[in-house]
């Protein structure tokens, strides 16, 4: 077991190893390293296996995402949004959708916010059996990945049957969903329900009473509540630390206020309890997503997106065939409507924490000026100087853990 | 009945106790069926080709079994995801590094032409710096079209020449890509 | 403890900083108030320390590019008190072309990458900051790209003609 982390200091410059008496040795981890699950680089600087200090660098997939968002209209920001955390692609969609409706003001129906939960919960299970199941791989246990890793793809069956896309989803359009579910998607979902949970319980039990497991992870990289959001750190990871902020209940969207389910912290803010954290709260989604589909089934069937021809693209195939809806798509394409030139703030629990997206509109086409607050970029500053006094073999659980995916990071 | 499929033996002369075919083709169906991967995931594709490596997928039903993250004992590399400049240099030493034969797998839009990021950042497809073999479509590309990928190239390193590596137009190709070859024999 | 609201928030604010800051509105709720780049620290110290504002975390930096005004950057502060899920928004103009303004840093460790992705994007200089490097793009790029006058489009490429675009 390391020690925790006595004191945190800033990123400095970049090593370089010219002193012949220097006993520290510089090691480059990344870009593209195995174990990081992703593209980014640390220079650090070991004495035998213990890091002293390290820098990040990142920007290796810099997409310039908010220049592309000032040249899209709104509806073709959703599929950039996809892109941004691509293991939960679909809460990016929502949150998207919702900034846009608030600036809009635009009033959705109660059964397409339910649906909206059960696609964004669904969605957070997917992200956390992917990092669950990573870390586990990390601490060298395989067997739990495959066996979770069989439930995600039907997640992402469900996803097919209600989109079309398994990853990058593009789900929903501004006010509310491009098609209903069908039948075959409230099945799927139902059964996800029924198979689901004893899968996760016997991941469960490979893990959370797993010795090795423990001594691998219990007490690694701990951080305090004070630092972590000295960091700005949100999502499971500050959760795990003690501090129970979520978006979900503090500043409740899509009808959240309704539902109950618990949001699980943890004590001590280790590897171990962001696993905990995150375990537990792939259960309380499935809580969730049971009473969404309670919800759905007593309001009004057929409702899948509101009354809004102004905003909401109709059907392609009433495009074809009938005036009206021709002339509402083409005004929507060509960015002809009225919109209030207004600026709006709309912050979603992302699976890896606040997703916010800042939005300045200048009444045009497309935004004037679009930031996304992505939890990933936010949560990874403070790795490097978090890294100094551990082991390289915990730095690397550490980064697992935090869940940090690269599309959200360099946007 | 024993589950193991057999690969196809190659066209050649079989009679009792013997079958003879040309070296080529022997040799092009054990590295066909061999191939180790060089996973570069930057982005979404990644995220697909761990599904393609999962339970579901099993890329590793098509000889594919052992990923490589060490670029000198990898045979293909998988390029998953977009490449932004920063990355372009890193990519091109990783392929530099890689022994003949070595082959290329462009997955997905961004590797393949940039997709949907025409931006200052981004590289407009990775054969801009590195030759590509196959180029995989989709944004991303679903989990059997990665395969489909894979096999395409196993058709092309079946019928390919041993000798690729000093054939002129091989070597201008990479010098055109501004990559020195010198293997010694050449 | 009293519900803080936005009334409460500006009130307080007016008691501390009466004629040096100016409220732009509530869009959405959302307390907007402008600075000038001088007292900015102070201003963030005192949100953030006040006993009953207590806006203690910082949700983000970023900054907007306005090529026609004479102040033509301007530097957005979230802050957000999470006890009662009320949020301020405060905003810097500052002038280019290389605007300045203090850095956060020493309030939060959080606002080191939210203003060297600022820096990255829009040239701003943030004083007193530990490490002012580009962060997301290369370090060779020589412009800051967010800026209203550089384009979406790489302008070196070659391949795009613009006649198969009809333009």
């Amino acid at each position: 077991m390391s020690n925790p982390i006595t004191k945190i200091t800033p990123n400095a410059a970049v090593y370089f190893d010219n002193d012949p008496q220097d006993e520290l040795i510089t090691l480059n981890i990344g870009p593209t390293h195995p174990a990081t699950h992703g593209v980014f680089q640390n220079v650090v600087q070991i004495d035998g296996e213990r890091i002293v200090s390290g820098v990040s660098t990142i920007g290796y997939i810099h997409r310039a995402f908010e220049k592309i968002a000032e040249h899209r209209p709104f509806y073709q920001i959703t599929p950039l949004t996809d892109r941004l955390n691509y293991c939960s692609a679909p809460i990016n969609n929502m949150g998207w959708h919702m900034t846009v409706e608030k600036l809009l003001d635009i009033e959705i129906p109660k059964r397409v916010q339910y649906m909206r939960v059960i696609v964004m919960e669904l969605a957070r299970i997917a992200d956390h059996i992917i990092c669950n199941g990573i870390l586990g791989v990390d601490t060298g246990a395989f067997s739990g990945f495959l066996y979770v890793m069989q439930e995600r793809e039907f997640i992402y069956e469900i996803f097919e049957e209600i989109c079309g896309a398994r990853l990058t989803t593009n789900i929903g359009r501004i006010g509310g969903f491009e098609r209903d579910f069908n039948e075959v998607a409230f099945q799927k979902i139902s059964e996800f329900l029924k198979r689901f949970p004893p899968v996760l319980k016997e991941f469960e039990n490979l893990f959370v009473r797993n010795r090795i497991f423990i001594e691998r992870t219990s007490g690694v990289a701990a951080v305090t509540p004070e630092e972590a959001l000295s960091y700005s750190w949100s999502g499971p990871i500050l959760r795990a630390t003690g501090v129970d902020y979520d978006v979900r209940v503090v500043a409740p969207y899509c009808s959240y206020e309704e539902f109950e389910f618990d949001v699980p912290v943890g004590t001590k803010g280790d590897v171990y309890d962001r696993f905990m954290v995150r375990n537990d709260e792939m259960w309380q989604s499935l809580r969730i997503i049971e009473q969404a589909l309670d919800k759905i089934a007593k309001e009004p069937s057929g409702v899948f997106h509101a009354d809004v021809p102004a905003f909401y693209l109709p059907p392609k195939e009433q495009v074809y065939t009938n005036m009206e809806a021709l002339i509402y798509h083409f005004k929507i394409v060509m960015g002809e409507w009225e919109t209030p030139q207004s600026e709006v703030y709309h912050a979603v629990e992302g699976a890896n924490g606040e997703l916010g997206f800042y939005m300045i509109h200048d009444g045009g086409r497309s935004p004037y000026r679009l930031h996304f607050r992505r939890p990933s970029f936010i949560n990874y500053q403070m790795f490097a100087p978090m890294s100094s006094g551990m082991l390289i073999s915990d730095a690397i659980l550490n980064m697992s853990s935090l869940n940090v995916i690269a599309g959200e990071l360099d946007a | 009945m024993s589950k193991v499929t057999l690969a196809e033996a190659p066209p050649g002369v079989e009679g009792s106790g013997f079958f003879a075919t040309t070296l080529d083709k022997a040799i092009g169906l054990a590295r066909a069926n061999s191939l180790w991967p060089l996973p570069f995931a930057t982005s979404c594709c990644g995220i697909e080709f761990m599904a393609t490596m999962g339970s579901t997928y099993d890329l590793a039903r098509f000889g594919a079994e052992r990923p490589s993250f060490s670029p000198r004992q990898a045979d293909m590399l998988l390029v998953m995801g977009t490449i932004a400049k920063k990355m372009a240099p890193v990519l091109r030493q990783v392929y530099v590094q890689m022994a003949e034969p070595r082959w290329v797998i462009a997955v997905g839009a961004c590797a393949s032409s940039g997709g949907i990021f025409d931006t200052y950042s981004v590289l407009q497809g990775i054969d801009e710096i590195i030759p590509v073999d196959v180029y995989v479509p989709g944004c991303p590309p679903r989990p059997e079209a990665i395969l489909d990928g894979v096999l395409k190239l196993q058709d092309i390193v079946k019928n390919e020449s041993l000798n690729r590596r000093n054939t002129p137009e091989y070597k201008a190709l990479l010098e055109k890509y501004g990559i020195i070859t010198d293997n010694g024999n050449g | 403890m009293d519900k803080l609201d936005n009334k409460l928030v500006l009130s307080e604010l007016e008691n501390r900083f009466r004629g040096s800051f100016v409220v732009l509105g509530e869009p959405h709720g959302l307390l907007t108030v402008s600075v000038e780049e001088d007292i900015i620290t102070d201003f963030l110290v005192f949100v953030k320390d006040h006993p009953k504002l207590r806006f203690n975390y910082l949700t983000d930096i970023t900054a907007v590019h306005y090529p026609t005004e004479e102040k033509d950057f301007c530097v957005v502060y979230h802050v957000h008190n999470m006890l009662h899920n009320v949020r301020l928004r405060i905003k810097v103009f500052i002038a280019g072309p290389m605007p300045t303004i203090p850095s956060a840093t020493s309030l939060w460790n959080g606002a080191n990458w939210m203003e060297r992705e600022t820096y990255d994007f829009f040239g701003i200089v943030f004083e007193g900051h530990p490490d002012l490097r580009r962060i997301l793009n290369m370090d060779e790029l020589d412009v800051f790209p967010m800026r209203k006058e550089y384009p979406l489009e790489d302008p070196n490429r070659v391949d795009k003609k613009d006649f198969y675009f009809g333009r």
